[in-house]
C-alpha cells in the first residue's frame, strides 16, 4: 500500500508541476459546468425554449416528467446532453496523464531504476492508474457540483431541477464516470507500456472515447435514450471490463520486453 | 556473493550472453570490461532481476535469479547506464521516492547521510534537472545505496563525466569498497578499472578472461624490467637473453629491456650479472603495460 501511495505522490508531484496539465484538468469540467448553466440562464430570461420543442426528438417528449411544460421539457433535454458529457470527462481528462505514465518513464530513462526496486507490477500499475484517475474524477465531480448548485440557483421550477439532477444522472456521474475513468486510464497505460513515443500513446489512447461518443450521438439524434436501466447495465459491464483490463494490463506489462524492446 | 553457471541470454536468434560462468567474492570490486554491444548491460540486467535468463543459473546474495527476484531487488543497488532521475523533482524528493520503494526505515536519516556524503546537501532542494552530469551521477549512486545493499552494480559510472566529476565518482566507489561492499563495475574506462578493481573480466558475449589486472598483464606480456645503464652495450642484452628465466632482452638507447615472469626473484641475479659484465647501472624500474594494452590485445584475439 505504501508503494502505491509513493507512486501516486510521485506522479502528482511531477504532473502538477506542469501548470498546463493542471489547467487542462480544471478547465474542461469548468466549461462543461458553465455552458449548461448559461443555457439555463438564457432559457429563464427569454422563455424562448417554448418555441423550440419541435427540435426535440418525439421519444424524449414522451419520456418528459409530468407537470413540465414543453419549454421546460426542452430545457431538460438540452441540458441533459451536458450531463452526458460529465460522464465523458473522466474518460478524457486522465488520458494524457496515463498515456505518458509509462512511455514518459521510458523516454526519461527512469523506468529501469524504478523497475529495479522491489515494487510489484500490480503496485506500479495500480499507483499509476489511481494517480491519473483520481484527479479526473475529482475534477469531474467538482464540475458537476458547480453545475448542480448553479441549476438550483438559476431554475425556478423544482420539478425541472429534479429532472436535471435525476438519480439516474447522479448514478451516471458518480458510478459510471469513475468506472469509465479507470477503463480509460488502464487502456492508456496499456498503450503507454507498448509504444515508444508519448504522442503515439496519446493518439492511440484516445480511441477509448469512441464508444461513449456513439452513446452521446445516439442520444442526441434520438436513436436511443439513456435511462436508469441503461446506466445500471453500463455500470455492471464496466465493472467487469475494468476488472479484466487490470488483469490484462498486469499480464501484458512484461518488464523484460518493455526494457529491451525500446531504445 | 554472485555466482553464475552457464548463464545465457538470447533475444530471438541473437545471443547476447553465452554460457557465462562467474564467481564474485564478498567485498570484491569486479570490473566487467567489453566493447559496446558485448552484453554487459544485459548481464547486469539479469543479475539485478530486471530480465530473466534464457538458460543457466545465477545466484545473487544467496537468491536465485528468476525465482527470488523480489529478494534480489531488495538486496542489490543499481546505477543504470543513464541516471534516470525525475528531473523536475528536487534531489531530496528523488531520494525520498526511492527510499519508500526500497522500504528504508529511517528515511530522513539515510537521505541526509548520502546527500552529505556525496556533497549534495546544499543543493538538496534544487531540481535534479538543474544538476551537472557529475552531480546527477552522484545522486544516482546515492539512490542505489539508500537501502544499504551489500552488492552494488555500477553501469558506466563515469561515462561522459569531466575529470573532476569522474574523480568524485571514483572516490565514492573507493569509499564503498572500504565499507566492504561487493561492486560489479561495468566500464569502458580501463584506467578506472585498473585503479579500482580487484579482478577484471573481459567479456564479449562470453567471458574471454578473468583475473587480476596484474596477472593479466603478466600472462599476456610477461613483466618488463628496465635497466637504465650509463652507456649502452648490445653484448649485455645478448648475455641476459641467454639466462633461462628471461623471455626476451633487448637494448634500446641506454636502456636494457628485459621480459621475465618473476622479476621479484630474478632481478637481483640480472643486476649481479650485469655488474659482473662491467655495466654501470643507474637505476632499475618496471615497465607496466597499461590495462588498455592488455584489453586491446585480448579483444583483438577474440576478433
Amino acid at each position: 500500500m505504501d508503494k502505491i501511495k509513493t507512486i501516486i505522490q510521485k506522479e502528482w508531484a511531477e504532473v502538477f508541476k506542469n501548470r498546463m496539465v493542471l489547467f487542462s484538468i480544471i478547465f474542461m469540467p469548468l466549461i462543461f459546468a458553465v455552458i449548461p448553466l448559461v443555457m439555463l440562464g438564457v432559457f429563464n430570461q427569454t422563455g424562448g425554449a417554448e418555441d423550440m420543442t419541435g427540435e426535440m426528438p418525439a421519444q424524449f417528449m414522451n419520456m418528459c416528467p409530468e407537470g413540465l411544460s414543453g419549454g421546460e421539457c426542452f430545457q431538460v433535454y438540452m441540458v441533459s446532453q451536458f450531463t452526458l458529457l460529465f460522464m465523458m470527462l473522466p474518460l478524457i481528462i486522465p488520458i494524457n496523464i496515463a498515456a505518458y505514465s509509462i512511455v514518459g518513464e521510458k523516454t526519461t530513462h527512469s523506468l529501469e531504476p524504478l523497475l529495479a526496486t522491489p515494487i510489484t507490477t500490480a503496485e506500479l500499475l495500480i499507483g499509476k492508474t489511481l494517480a491519473a484517475a483520481i484527479p479526473a474524477i475529482v475534477a469531474t465531480l467538482g464540475g458537476f457540483l458547480i453545475y448542480a448548485v448553479g441549476a438550483f440557483i438559476l431554475v425556478d421550477n423544482p420539478l425541472v431541477v429534479r429532472s436535471l439532477l435525476d438519480p439516474m444522472w447522479l448514478l451516471a456521474v458518480l458510478l459510471v464516470g469513475p468506472l469509465l475513468a479507470i477503463l480509460s486510464v488502464n487502456f492508456a497505460i496499456l498503450v503507454s507500456s507498448r509504444v515508444n513515443d508519448p504522442r503515439v500513446a496519446e493518439q492511440l489512447s484516445a480511441v477509448v472515447i469512441v464508444p461513449l461518443l456513439v452513446v452521446f450521438f445516439g442520444q442526441i439524434s434520438g436513436l436511443f435514450f439513456i435511462n436508469s436501466r441503461f446506466i445500471l447495465l453500463a455500470g455492471l459491464i464496466l465493472v467487469a471490463i475494468d476488472f479484466i483490463m487490470i488483469q490484462v494490463g498486469v499480464r501484458l506489462f512484461q518488464r523484460e520486453t518493455i526494457l529491451t524492446r525500446w531504445k | 556473493m554472485i555466482k553464475t553457471e552457464k548463464l545465457t541470454k538470447k533475444f530471438g536468434a541473437i545471443t547476447a550472453v553465452e554460457s557465462l560462468d562467474l564467481e564474485i567474492r564478498e567485498g570484491e570490486v569486479f570490473g566487467f570490461l567489453g566493447p559496446n554491444g558485448a552484453g554487459k548491460t544485459t548481464t547486469v540486467r539479469m543479475l539485478t532481476s530486471l530480465i530473466g535468463p534464457s538458460s543457466g543459473t545465477a545466484m545473487v546474495n544467496g537468491f536465485q535469479v528468476g525465482k527470488q527476484d523480489q529478494n534480489i531487488r531488495r538486496s542489490v543497488g543499481i546505477l543504470t547506464e543513464t541516471p534516470g532521475m525525475y528531473d523536475n523533482l528536487s534531489a531530496q524528493r528523488n531520494l525520498e521516492i526511492y527510499a519508500h520503494l526500497y522500504e528504508v526505515k529511517d528515511i530522513p536519516g539515510v537521505i541526509d547521510h548520502y546527500l552529505r556524503l556525496f556533497g549534495l546537501w546544499e543543493r538538496r532542494q534544487d531540481e535534479a534537472g538543474t544538476f551537472s552530469k557529475g552531480m546527477r551521477q552522484k545522486l544516482a549512486i546515492a539512490r542505489a545505496l539508500l537501502h544499504e545493499p551489500r552488492i552494488v552494480f555500477l553501469d558506466e559510472p563515469t561515462a561522459g563525466l569531466d575529470p573532476e566529476a569522474s574523480r568524485l565518482v571514483r572516490d565514492a566507489i573507493l569509499e564503498l569498497k572500504k565499507q566492504g561492499r561487493t561492486i560489479f563495475l561495468c566500464t569502458h574506462n580501463l584506467d578506472e578499472a585498473d585503479r579500482l578493481c580487484d579482478r577484471i573480466g573481459v567479456f564479449k558475449t562470453r567471458l574471454v578472461v578473468m583475473d587480476t589486472p596484474e596477472r593479466l598483464r603478466s600472462q599476456l606480456f610477461g613483466r618488463k624490467v628496465v635497466f637504465h645503464l650509463k652507456s649502452s652495450d648490445e653484448r649485455l642484452a645478448q648475455t641476459v637473453a641467454q639466462l633461462p628465466f628471461v623471455r626476451e632482452a633487448r637494448s634500446l638507447d641506454n636502456r636494457l629491456l628485459v621480459t621475465l615472469d618473476n622479476p621479484d626473484e630474478h632481478n637481483p641475479d640480472i643486476v649481479r650479472i650485469l655488474v659482473g659484465a662491467g655495466a654501470d647501472i643507474q637505476f632499475v624500474g618496471e615497465l607496466r603495460h597499461s590495462l588498455e594494452e592488455v584489453y586491446l590485445q585480448l579483444v583483438r584475439n577474440i576478433d
